[in-house]
């Protein structure tokens, strides 16, 4: 799969306690507009999922604030904050009616907007969602783990992926770890606002409202959040599809990517429920 | 000088293989590992020290707050005050402190210091933490990056609750109360401050603006504290503040015998359970993302986070925290001058003497308590005679406080 070049820029955008924030956005492809939102860990360098995901759309992936140097992390406190902005970076782009895809957290922001604003939001994918809590699943502990644990948590192969999560940098390695620590305490304070210390900020009893045509993506090997959520994610979004990814952790997108966007496809394309078996490229 | 005794109060019967079973102290500490009928004999005989030493003449005894801690048991350190504030007549209470981000609503605060402030006739030293992050954010479930600005907002309510003689409307992002009213008020006006800080130029300046005590408590000793105060001291001579050396203080492991060969072998097994039992926290928890500053984080990141540090179990030696000055330890005249030049480098007018260590037993205890205050305290009392009639930083007691009934037949004494 060949992406299309993605290229950054930076814009204003609106917010609260009347402060304008530059946020910077990910963008590239040609197609139907498409607005991901990234997971707690942020993108990746020269991330492989955008660059799929441009081989059929105009990719729009801002960086929240407090991922790389996006401004506004102590304007946004909690879900409804962090949902409104979505919202001020969707118009400060100009987009209409675009694909909305979420990956954990951002998959948890994508429900929120799409419940909060059904009228808004047509087509949505969550791509493992974070923002339910089962006590017979409780979801793993991403704040307590230390960084050489993660890639065991997020990905099924840990050892052909592990490395994206440290653009080549060894977790191991004191040095390294310094930079990574104080990145990491950026991403995840930010996204503790929204999962810390339980990953439930009442999304849930929202969920009904969805009316969004609406596919749940799940690695079948998903260690972080058990793939059981996509099934309550299917049973509170009205006429939800699921489509389940084999040998592929919470990291889907980056380890299944031609499946991951079969999927995507079907929604934005298609219609819901595809079977990402059927619908995956051969590679 | 100022000395307050202060017991961490530690549980001691922590396995023998405890860091090879456990991950951590701290946080996912099996409560199993608790027997509440031990437990009832141990917290009598730890307060049973702390009123010891103020029949030795310490300015004050101490505790502190900690939640699902092997080292510490004291969840609410205002129940141990409140035991301390009836049974002890003129001893500063130094609760050092309650994390006031964890209390909801924070008025609460306002109210049991204000109560322990009237019951102990007007002996209180109020200490607000921010609380460490196993405490604040993994025990009792603070998001880390709000910590501190509810922190913040917690503080504001507290000290206008004790100003105003009105109710009042906070309004806060936090809490809010269209009738905050503090029942009952303190004593003391204005009950001295101190501020646990480990470092941020925030904290510095925090204590600068309200003329709080800046305090230091750490267990690696006064060698590695010199970089941190100096800067504390920097940033007061910048703000324009006097010099008192009242304005900080220093927690220090403290043991003294007969001689410093006697230390060694009456202490070296409790120092030794201390720092190499109590002390081993899965470094998961120490520092949640988004606790800490940016700023703080960049000049202090830990790097125990690695597979290989985590597997690491080799034990601090006696020698090596000695001669570090993570623990004071010898005859006394060895632990003054160690305890001078810790004084005057450090530029403390407050010291935390934690002189109960891991699993001391109490006689143990007792016999170096008295030698510290018999033998030590005596010779340190005046290293800052410009500053000896600085009574900003300290209590004032009402002169003629009531005394508990049972007093007068000399419980207490």
């Amino acid at each position: 799969m060949s992406g299309a070049r993605i290229e950054q820029r930076v814009i204003e955008v609106a917010g609260p306690d009347d402060v304008r924030f530059r946020i910077r956005v990910h963008q590239g492809g040609n197609g139907p507009d498409l607005l991901f939102l990234h997971g707690a860990g942020g993108l990746l360098q020269d991330d492989p999922f955008l660059a799929a995901l441009a081989s059929h759309y105009r990719v729009h992936a801002p960086l929240l604030p407090g991922y790389g140097d996006s401004e506004g992390a102590e304007h946004l406190r909690d879900m409804l904050d962090v949902t409104l902005h979505a919202f001020d970076v969707w118009q400060a782009l100009g987009l209409e009616q675009p694909l909305v895809v979420g990956h954990s957290m951002g998959g948890m922001i994508a429900a929120e907007m799409a419940a909060i604003a059904p009228d808004a939001i047509d087509r949505l994918v969550l791509i493992c969602p974070a923002g339910l809590w089962l006590d017979s699943h409780p979801v793993a502990d991403i704040f307590a783990a230390l960084p050489f644990q993660l890639p065991e948590l997020l990905f099924h192969d840990p050892a052909r992926h592990g490395a994206l999560l440290s653009a080549g940098g060894d977790l191991n390695d004191p040095e390294y770890l310094t930079d990574f620590l104080v990145g990491n305490a950026r991403r995840l304070g930010m996204a503790g606002k929204l999962l810390f210390p339980i990953p439930d900020r009442g999304l849930g009893r929202r969920l009904y409202r969805i009316r969004a045509r609406t596919s749940v993506v799940w690695g079948d090997a998903d260690r972080l959040i058990d793939p059981v959520y996509a099934d309550e994610f299917v049973r509170r979004i009205p006429g939800a599809g699921v489509v389940r990814v084999p040998a592929a952790g919470h990291m889907v997108p980056y380890e299944q990517p031609a499946q991951v966007l079969a999927a995507i496809n079907g929604v934005g394309v298609n219609g819901v429920g595809v079977d990402a078996h059927a619908a995956a490229q051969p590679r | 000088m100022k000395f307050t005794w202060f017991n961490l109060m530690p549980w001691p019967y922590l396995p023998d293989d405890f860091r090879r079973q456990h991950r951590s102290v701290w946080v996912d500490i099996p409560s199993s590992l608790y027997d509440p009928v031990k437990g009832h004999a141990l917290y009598n005989t730890y307060l049973d020290e702390l009123e010891y030493a103020e029949t030795l003449g310490f300015d004050g005894i101490g505790v502190n707050e900690h939640h699902a801690n092997g080292y510490g048991l004291m969840p609410s350190p205002n129940i141990m005050a409140a035991t301390l504030a009836r049974r002890t007549s003129d001893a500063a209470l130094v609760v050092l402190g309650n994390s006031i981000a964890l209390y909801n609503p924070p008025i609460r605060v306002a109210e049991e210091f204000a109560m322990l402030d009237v019951i102990s006739g007007g002996r209180l030293v109020a200490g607000f933490p921010v609380g460490t992050s196993m405490d604040t954010n993994y025990c009792y479930g603070q998001i880390p990056a709000l910590t501190r600005e509810k922190y913040q907002e917690a503080h504001d309510l507290i000290l206008r609750c004790w100003a105003e003689d009105e109710p009042f409307a906070f309004n806060g992002r936090y809490t809010q109360l269209r009738y905050a009213n503090c029942w009952p008020k303190p004593i003391q006006k204005n009950p001295p401050i101190f501020i646990p800080g480990g470092g941020s130029l925030e904290t510095y300046d925090f204590c600068l603006d309200y003329d709080y005590v800046y305090c230091y408590l750490s267990f690696s000793g006064y060698k590695r504290a010199k970089q941190l105060m100096d800067g504390y001291w920097q940033r007061v001579a910048e703000r324009g503040k006097d010099l008192s050396p009242y304005r900080a203080g220093f927690a220090q492991t403290i043991v003294v015998a007969e001689s410093d060969a006697e230390a060694e072998r009456e202490y070296r097994s409790h120092i030794d359970y201390f720092y190499n039992r109590c002390l081993h926290v899965y470094p998961g928890f120490a520092d949640a993302p988004g606790y800490r500053t940016i700023k703080t984080l960049k000049a202090n990141v830990t790097t125990q986070m690695t597979r290989q540090a985590l597997g690491d179990v080799s034990a601090m030696s006696w020698k090596q925290l000695v001669d570090d000055g993570y623990v004071i330890a010898g005859s006394p005249d060895t632990v003054v001058e160690k305890m001078h030049e810790l004084i005057t480098s450090l530029r403390v007018g407050n010291i935390f003497c934690l002189i109960h260590v891991g699993d001391m037993p109490q006689e143990k205890c007792n016999r170096s308590t008295k030698l510290f205050a018999e033998e030590v305290m005596p010779r340190l009392r005046n290293v800052w005679p410009e500053y000896a009639d600085d009574d900003r930083f300290w209590i004032h007691p009402l002169t003629a406080p009531a005394r508990p009934a049972r007093a007068a037949n000399g419980v207490g004494a």
